[in-house]
């Protein structure tokens, strides 16, 4: 809006702020799955942090369209942009449960990128058409016991035996590790080569040996069963490799990639939500006679959280324009990744904190967003390895 | 203790002692009672057995006849449970319910409360917070009517800790009409007709038996009157610096005991070839945690020391409370972020470190609060 010598100019601060990589079909898919997280999963988010979401969540969203967004048509996908994955992962935090929210995750943006990816025909047939669907359930093996933040320690062996691979290890921290029907898994197939040792398998949790060891207890994203895992002797073809042979460590590398910008979009997602309601909050609390809003500390504290979110959306938002451009932009997804995780925990806790005594008790929600939240920092490549991957990046 | 701790060697038994105790009887019950929302009443009898309930009370009440430095010990000591809610009821019950009547009781009142409380045989708890009263104490709203022989009480308490359990509530109530400053009083209200709690579910300290408390027509008789009329908002007062000190002494002691778990994980755990101490990261990180830790004992021992020698010190207990309470959270983040997946875990422990440390900020006067006071304090 230009300012002339007559007008006055007012700030816009209830427009409807675009983002130029958003187009009128996006903000209408937008619609349309915040409609249905705030109808049909809302309403349950309570009762499914006692237990867990049930498995028919995958098929309802899969009728809907919502697992294939950016996945080909020819796999039953609608075949759209990768941005129509980030509104998936901005509008599904309308169900209120992070642990349902990184369920899907998982399924839509981590296992089953690589198989679309590294797959042959007939692989993706099996499992995409289905997974699209919500009819079969994915997961992700990368991390062991004494494996995680150093994925090239992995030591789950995959031995060749005639036509067929023998798997012997133990996976954990595995999200849908209860439910899914089949587990993208890094194994190692050959101790002596290095990095290029490593080889990805696709193996149907039913086969014999697979054993769902542990559901595992955590500090928040209870909404999520997690796994332990034990591989004992499980036989599968030479036909269920993904990828190339030897090539499982390059693979992986890639997939975290993807699915470390859906975890940064996630999370402002729910650091957004989270101010809201607390904004919300401090219009109806009030403390020595006037809301709680009004006093001059917590207006700077929405003040401080409003810039924060809005850093690491912009962040989000460029890398993801970046990586739908053909770019490849490893360090630029580690920063938006560690900014936007650490953000999300700043943010619930200074929520918590708006709220006063109400913020500490399990009914007003706040306290579960940090919980739920304080994962990002750890989860699919902690700050450390974020900072580690941004410093090297560098040549340092 | 060297440097300028206040503690001398009589204390430095005390603290082994008291230390033993808990590491042997109560520490290995912390997860379970965490997981069960709740701990077994008969620590508090245990705990009297051993003298550890009435360390700053005369021996005429079955107390130890120490001091607040005594009780201080206690408090970082009960931080080792590794359950900041069973910390936390058995110091609400010690450090805040049983000290107005110790101070502003008549000697009847100390023969019906303190005794008892001292033998661990009668919780106490203190309902001062309202859901519509929190930082604003003045604000409360709980009414006390003058009756035949006492007073018919009417209203709501919230966030009380060992409200549950509690045979005696150390309440705040209106006695005039406009309440305020000038027309608080308090009653020593037992547990019977008209009280109602209710337990909360909370982010943390989950063993303790938080509670909202209603009370419906509950007649008080008079002689529960705690102190003088309409004066009860000096009691409140004063008995949040005993409160504010001990949440500091009592971050403290979790610090202490999460470094210890924390730095034994990062001597072990591998990762890249070398245990997570091997990495520069992380070793500065734990520099960091170190060098917090000894600020805050600092501060607080500082504000103990000033605090026992009859100073009243305000500004520095306030700034104590202030600065450990982040600190701890802080401390306990940067723990479980250490940890990796591990921190992440219930099984592991310092994500319930961090979930208890987090009241801290909040509770016993919130960080916004504690501000509000050092800005009158420094005449701002």
């Amino acid at each position: 809006m230009a300012a002339t010598a007559e007008s006055v100019v007012k700030p816009d601060f209830n427009a409807n702020r675009k983002h130029f990589i958003f187009t009128d079909e996006h903000e209408q898919l937008r619609e349309s799955i915040r409609n249905f997280a705030v109808k049909e999963l809302a309403p349950h988010a309570d009762e499914w942090e006692e237990s867990t979401f049930p498995d028919s969540v995958f098929p309802r969203m899969g009728e809907l369209g919502f697992l294939g967004l950016d996945k080909p048509e020819q796999y039953g996908g609608q075949g759209g942009d990768y941005y129509t994955s980030l509104v998936l992962a901005e509008e599904i935090t309308n169900a209120n449960s992070g642990g349902l929210a990184m369920g899907i995750a998982v399924h839509t943006d981590m296992a089953m990128p690589p198989i679309l990816a590294f797959g042959t025909e007939e692989q993706k047939q099996e499992w995409v058409v289905p997974a699209i669907k919500g009819q079969k359930i994915l997961c992700l093996g990368i991390t062991e016991p004494d494996a995680g933040s150093d994925v090239s320690g992995i030591k789950t062996r995959a031995v060749k035996d005639g036509d067929d691979y023998i798997i012997n290890g133990s996976k954990t921290y595995i999200t849908n590790g209860h439910r899914a029907d089949v587990i993208v898994l890094v194994t190692k197939t050959d101790p002596d080569a290095g990095y290029d040792g490593f080889t990805l398998f696709l193996v149907p949790m039913d086969s014999p040996g697979v054993i769902r060891e542990k559901r595992l207890e955590k500090l928040g994203m209870h909404a999520s069963d997690t796994a332990l895992l034990a591989f004992q002797d499980v036989r599968v073809p030479a036909s269920a490799v993904l990828g190339q042979v030897g090539k499982g460590f390059y693979h992986i590398m890639w997939e975290l990639q993807g699915e470390r910008l859906i975890g940064a979009a996630g999370c402002v997602a729910g650091a957004q939500k989270c101010f809201e309601k607390t904004i919300q909050y401090a219009h109806e609390r009030k403390a020595f006679g006037r809301e709680i809003g009004k006093f001059q500390v917590i207006r700077h504290k929405f003040a401080e959280m409003a810039t924060k979110i809005e850093s690491a959306r912009q962040m989000v938002y460029v890398t993801a324009w970046r990586f739908n451009n053909g770019e490849y932009p490893v360090r630029e997804i580690s920063m938006a990744k560690l900014h936007a995780s650490r953000i999300a925990c700043e943010v619930a806790d200074e929520c918590i904190q708006i709220h006063g005594g109400a913020g500490y008790m399990r009914e007003y929600g706040v306290e579960r967003v940090w919980r739920d939240m304080r994962l990002n920092r750890i989860g699919a490549g902690t700050d450390e390895i974020m900072l580690d991957v941004i410093g090297r990046s560098y040549g340092l | 203790m060297a440097g300028n701790s206040p503690f001398t060697e009589e204390h430095d038994e005390l603290r082994a002692s008291a230390r033993g105790f808990i590491e042997r009887e109560l520490t290995p019950h912390a997860e379970q009672w965490e997981r069960e929302e709740w701990f077994p009443e008969e620590v508090f009898p245990k705990l009297a057995a051993q003298g550890l309930l009435g360390l700053k009370y005369p021996e005429q009440y079955g107390g130890q006849g120490g001091d607040f430095l005594h009780e201080a010990v206690m408090i970082e000591e009960l931080a080792r449970i590794g359950s900041g809610g069973a910390a936390a009821g058995i110091g609400a019950h010690i450090g805040i319910a049983t000290p107005p009547i110790w101070k502003f009781g008549t000697e009847e009142q100390k023969q019906r409360y303190l005794v008892p409380a001292i033998r661990g045989e009668r919780i106490g708890a203190l309902g001062i917070t309202e859901p519509g009263a929190g930082s604003d104490v003045a604000a409360i709203s709980t009414r006390a009517e003058q009756v035949d022989g006492g007073w018919v009480v009417n209203g709501e308490k919230t966030y009380i800790t060992n409200g549950v359990r509690a045979h005696f509530i150390v309440t705040a109530v209106k006695t005039t009409q406009e309440g305020g400053h000038h027309g608080i009083s308090f009653l020593v209200i037992d547990r019977g007709e008209g009280v109602e709690s209710a337990k909360l579910k909370k982010l943390g300290w989950n063993a303790s038996d938080t509670a909202t408390i209603a009370y419906q027509d509950v007649f008080v008789p008079q002689e529960n009157l705690l102190g003088n009329l309409n004066e009860g908002f000096a009691l409140i007062m004063a008995n949040f610096q005993w409160e504010r000190l001990a949440m500091a002494l009592g971050a403290v002691g979790a610090m202490q005991l999460a470094w210890e778990r924390t730095v034994a994980y990062a001597q072990e755990r591998q990762t890249f070839g070398r245990p997570l101490t091997g990495h520069q990261a992380i070793r500065h990180k734990l520099a960091d945690l170190a060098t917090s830790l000894h600020t805050c004992r600092c501060v607080t021992y500082d504000a103990l020391q000033r605090f026992v020698d009859g100073e009243d010190p305000l500004k520095e207990v306030t700034m104590a409370k202030l600065l450990t309470q982040r600190a701890c959270f802080d401390f306990m983040d940067d723990c479980l972020q250490i940890h990796g997946g591990a921190g992440y875990m219930r099984e592991y422990w310092i994500e319930s470190a961090a979930r208890d440390a987090r009241l801290g900020p909040i509770g016993g006067g919130s960080d916004e609060i504690m501000r509000e006071i050092l800005g009158r304090v420094l005449s701002l």
